[in-house]
């Protein structure tokens, strides 16, 4: 990808990251993790990565997004001014993360850099990233995990009927 | 056309990853902090993408096929979860609902 490209995508991402976290309003919030949905699908495209980036877009930005706001409206939740913790918990917090991105550049990002020369490891094979390539690799390497997550989804949707009906037995 | 290293996609993922996390710890309300959670995920999903790039291997890919499937009933039953809890609280401020507290 371009440099100058990929500097306003991940500047785009982290003011949409961002507005995540310091908005007060939470249907706000919700739109602007949306919008840095979309970014890292765009982001996934440059990495040839095609058919993650469309999953993102149908399954996060479409089904995740869309019931976060339903249930943001169906609680009627207004902007609160005690959206945020404490300042000292709010410093506490800033100066933790911060120690934590130091550590993981210094510790994660630069040995793997190190390994592996500057570059993205050139041009890679024909059909990487499409459908059959992900497929091909999800059904013969990752079956039994394929037919695990299935299980792990009906229980979900059980548990979750189960939780929101009016009333607990 | 010069290409952006793999460094810059994994600085720009921990920088996501951060951000997620301060917002766990910073915010009170309970959905915010459950979409923060989802940043956090979606930060990881960059970094499997990333590599699965330079290492020519599906493997992080189909590791986001999964992240994504989890993700997916995450908020299923989380959102549930919230929804039980107003009913029986009125609220959704992670500071009121202090029952399980130490």
């Amino acid at each position: 990808m371009n440099p100058l490209l990929f500097g306003i995508l991940a500047l785009l991402m982290i003011a949409s990251a961002l507005g995540v976290v310091l908005l007060h309003s939470p249907v706000r919030s919700a739109l602007s993790l949306v919008m840095t949905l979309f970014l890292l699908a765009v982001t996934f495209l440059f990495l040839d990565a095609y058919l993650v980036a469309a999953l993102q877009v149908v399954v996060y930005a479409g089904a995740i997004m869309v019931l976060f706001l339903f249930v943001i409206m169906l609680l009627n939740l207004q902007a609160d001014p005690q959206g945020m913790a404490k300042v000292g918990v709010r410093f506490a917090a800033v100066l933790l993360a911060s120690l934590f991105l130091l550590a993981a550049v210094r510790f994660f990002v630069a040995p793997a850099a190190l390994g592996s020369g500057t570059g993205m490891g050139g041009t890679p094979p024909a059909g990487f990233g499409s459908v059959e390539a992900v497929a091909e690799r999800l059904f013969t390497h990752s079956l039994f995990a394929f037919e695990v997550t299935s299980v792990l989804l009906l229980v979900a949707i059980i548990g979750a009927v189960v939780l929101a009906k009016r009333k607990l037995v | 056309m010069t290409v952006v290293p793999i460094t810059w996609y994994l600085i720009l993922g921990a920088i996501l990853f951060t951000i997620g996390a301060v917002g766990v710890l910073i915010r009170r309300n309970v959905i915010v902090i459950f979409m923060s959670i989802e940043l956090m995920l979606n930060a990881v999903n960059l970094v499997f993408v990333a590599f699965s790039r330079q290492l020519h291997s599906m493997d992080g890919q189909v590791a986001v096929f999964f992240v994504m499937t989890v993700a997916a009933a995450e908020a299923a039953v989380g959102l549930a979860v919230i929804i039980a809890m107003f009913r029986n609280r009125e609220t959704i401020n992670a500071d009121e609902l202090s029952l399980l507290r130490w």
